[in-house]
C-alpha cells in the first residue's frame, strides 16, 4: 500500500506547491528584486555553460551527420540538419539538462540548507510566506531565462556547426547558412520556444520542491540536491516526448 | 488577560504521540519555562503557538485567535505579534546582522530607511552587539547569533516571545547574558513568553531573578527574596507529551516524583 501511497502524496504536494507558486504571481507582496536576482543567477550565471554546450553540440552534429549525408550525396543539407536538430530537440533539452545540473541543484541545496537550519521556519515566524519569497521568484526566473538561454544555445550551436562544416568539411558558408535558416519556419521556431518554457518551470519547481522537503541535516541536503537533479532531468526528457507529440498533433 | 491557551491539545507524527491532552495557560506578562527530555513535545508547543503546526485535537488560542481554525493569511498577521528565538538563532545566512534585525521592517515597507536604521541600532545596542551590524552571521559566535536572534524577535514590540533552548551549548557567562535579556523583556516590557530549555541553571536564573529599572533608566537584576517576590514565572515539566508538573521553582525542587528528581538533580 505504502508503495503506491507515498508517490501519490508526493505528486499531490508537488502539484499544490506548483499551483501556489503560480498563484502567487498575481498576489502581493511581489518580490521583484528577489526575482531579478534569481534571473541574474539563472540567466547570466549559466551563459557560459550554455554557450559551450550549444557550440560543441552543433559542431559534433555537423561532424557526425556529414558522413551519413555524404553517402546519400546530401552533404549540402548539413546546415538544415544541424539547425532542425538543435532548434527542435537538442537545444531545449540540453540547455534544460545543464540548467537542472547547475541551477536546480543550487536551488535544492540552498532551500534545503535553509530548512535544516530552521531559516524557513524563522521566515514564516517573521510573517513571510516562503513560497512567495523563495519559490515564486525562482520559478519565474527559470521559466523566463531557460527559453532565452535556449535561443543563445541554438545560435552558438549553429555557429559551431558552421565552423565544422566550413573548416573540416569544406562546405560552402552561404550554402550552410541558407539551408540552416530556410529550414526554420514559424512552427519549428515556436516548438523550440514552447518546450523550454515548460522545461524551465520543471527545473525550478523540482529544485524548490526537493529543497523544501529536506529532512535530516547536511546529509538530507545532499540527498535533496541529487534527487532534484535526477528527477528534473528525467522529467525534462519524458515531458519532451509528450510535448513533441502534442505539438506535432497541433500542427 | 490570557495570551496563550492550550486546551486538551494532542498531536502525533507518523503514529507517534508528541502531545497528549496538553493544557497550559500563559497570561499577559507571564513566563512559562518548559522542561522535558528530548522528544517530549517542547518544540511542538512553540510551533503550535506560531501556527507552524496545527493540533490534531484540542484548541490553541493565541491572543484570542483559534490557531486550528485560522487561515495562513490570518496566521501571518498573528505572527507579527509573536517573536521567536530559535535554538541556533536561525539567522538568514545570506543577510548581514543589520539586515537580519531589519528583516520584518523591510518586509512590511512601513518604515523609512532612517527609522529602520535607528531601530536596528537601538535593538543591537540592547543586546550589546551594535558593533556587529555589518557582520555576516557566519562571523559570529553561537552566543552572539542568539543575541542577534533576540534582537530580530523583538522588532515591532511583539506581545509574545518564544524561546527554543536559546542557552543550549553556551558558556555560563553568555548564558547569563541571554537570561538577563529575557528577564528584562519579561519584567520591564510585560512580554508573555514560553522558554523551552534543558538548561537548569538558566531556568533557575529566570525563576529567581527579576529586572528593576531605576529612575535614571539603569536596569538592575535582583534576586527574589523578602523585598521582591517573583510571581510571573512558572515551570511546566513534560514527559511523553503529557504535563508531569506545573508550578513554581520551589515546588519543583521539593517534588518527590522520581523522574522530576532525576531531571532536577
Amino acid at each position: 500500500m505504502n508503495f503506491f501511497y507515498k508517490p501519490l502524496v508526493e505528486i499531490q504536494e508537488f502539484s499544490l506547491l506548483s499551483v501556489q507558486a503560480i498563484g502567487n504571481i498575481a498576489l502581493k507582496p511581489r518580490y521583484l528584486a528577489d526575482t531579478l536576482v534569481q534571473m541574474d543567477i539563472v540567466g547570466v550565471g549559466s551563459l557560459l555553460i550554455v554557450v559551450l554546450t550549444g557550440f560543441f553540440t552543433g559542431g559534433v552534429l555537423a561532424l557526425q551527420t556529414s558522413s551519413s549525408l555524404k553517402a546519400f550525396g546530401a552533404v549540402h543539407l548539413t546546415g538544415q540538419l544541424v539547425s532542425l536538430s538543435l532548434i527542435k530537440e537538442l537545444g531545449p533539452v540540453l540547455t534544460a539538462l545543464m540548467i537542472a545540473g547547475r541551477v536546480g541543484s543550487g536551488i535544492a541545496s540552498e532551500l534545503g540548507s535553509m530548512v535544516v537550519t530552521e531559516q524557513i521556519d524563522a521566515m514564516r515566524a517573521l510573517g513571510t510566506d516562503p513560497t512567495k519569497k523563495l519559490v515564486t521568484p525562482r520559478i519565474v526566473a527559470c521559466t523566463t531565462m531557460v527559453p532565452l538561454l535556449t535561443v543563445i544555445s541554438d545560435l552558438f550551436g549553429l555557429i559551431g556547426g558552421w565552423l565544422v562544416s566550413f573548416y573540416a568539411l569544406r562546405l560552402n558558408s552561404s550554402l550552410y547558412w541558407s539551408t540552416a535558416v530556410r529550414s526554420i519556419d514559424h512552427t519549428n521556431a515556436l516548438e523550440g520556444l514552447i518546450k523550454p518554457i515548460f522545461f524551465g518551470f520543471i527545473v525550478g519547481m523540482v529544485g524548490c520542491y526537493f529543497g523544501l522537503r529536506t529532512r535530516g541535516g547536511t546529509r538530507g541536503v545532499g540527498q535533496s540536491t541529487t534527487q532534484s537533479v535526477v528527477t528534473a532531468s528525467i522529467l525534462v526528457i519524458v515531458s519532451d516526448f509528450f510535448l513533441s507529440k502534442i505539438l506535432l498533433e497541433l500542427r | 488577560m490570557i495570551a496563550i491557551e492550550f486546551d486538551e491539545v494532542s498531536k502525533s507524527y507518523d503514529g507517534q504521540t508528541v502531545l497528549e491532552n496538553f493544557n497550559m495557560v500563559v497570561r499577559q506578562g507571564e513566563m512559562k519555562i518548559i522542561l522535558g527530555g528530548s522528544g517530549s513535545g517542547k518544540s511542538t508547543i512553540l510551533k503550535m503557538v506560531l501556527g507552524l503546526v496545527k493540533p490534531d485535537t484540542g484548541t490553541v488560542f493565541v491572543n484570542g485567535q483559534n490557531i486550528g481554525r485560522s487561515t495562513e493569511d490570518e496566521l501571518m498577521g498573528l505572527r507579527r505579534e509573536i517573536g521567536m528565538v530559535f535554538q541556533e538563532g536561525a539567522l538568514f545566512d545570506s543577510l548581514t546582522v543589520g539586515e537580519n534585525v531589519a528583516y520584518r521592517l523591510l518586509e512590511d515597507k512601513s518604515a523609512s530607511e532612517k527609522e529602520i536604521e535607528e531601530t536596528v541600532m537601538r535593538l543591537l545596542t540592547f543586546v550589546g552587539l551594535a558593533h556587529a551590524v555589518d557582520k555576516m552571521p557566519s562571523e559570529l559566535s553561537g552566543g552572539m547569533r542568539r543575541r542577534v536572534a533576540i534582537a530580530r524577535a523583538v522588532v515591532g514590540n511583539p506581545s509574545i516571545l518564544l524561546y527554543d533552548e536559546p542557552t543550549a551549548g553556551l558558556d555560563p557567562i553568555t548564558s547569563r547574558t541571554i537570561c538577563e535579556l529575557v528577564i528584562h523583556l519579561r519584567d520591564l516590557r510585560n512580554v508573555s513568553s514560553i522558554f523551552v530549555t534543558h538548561d537548569l541553571a538558566a531556568a533557575s536564573t529566570l525563576a529567581s531573578e527579576l529586572a528593576v529599572a531605576s529612575d535614571d533608566g539603569q536596569v538592575e537584576f535582583r534576586p527574589e527574596g523578602q523585598e521582591f517576590c517573583l510571581v510571573n514565572t512558572r515551570f511546566v515539566m513534560l514527559k511523553d507529551g503529557r504535563t508531569l508538573f506545573e508550578g513554581t521553582d520551589e515546588m519543583l525542587k521539593s517534588e518527590q516524583d522520581e523522574y522530576i528528581r532525576e531531571f532536577v538533580t
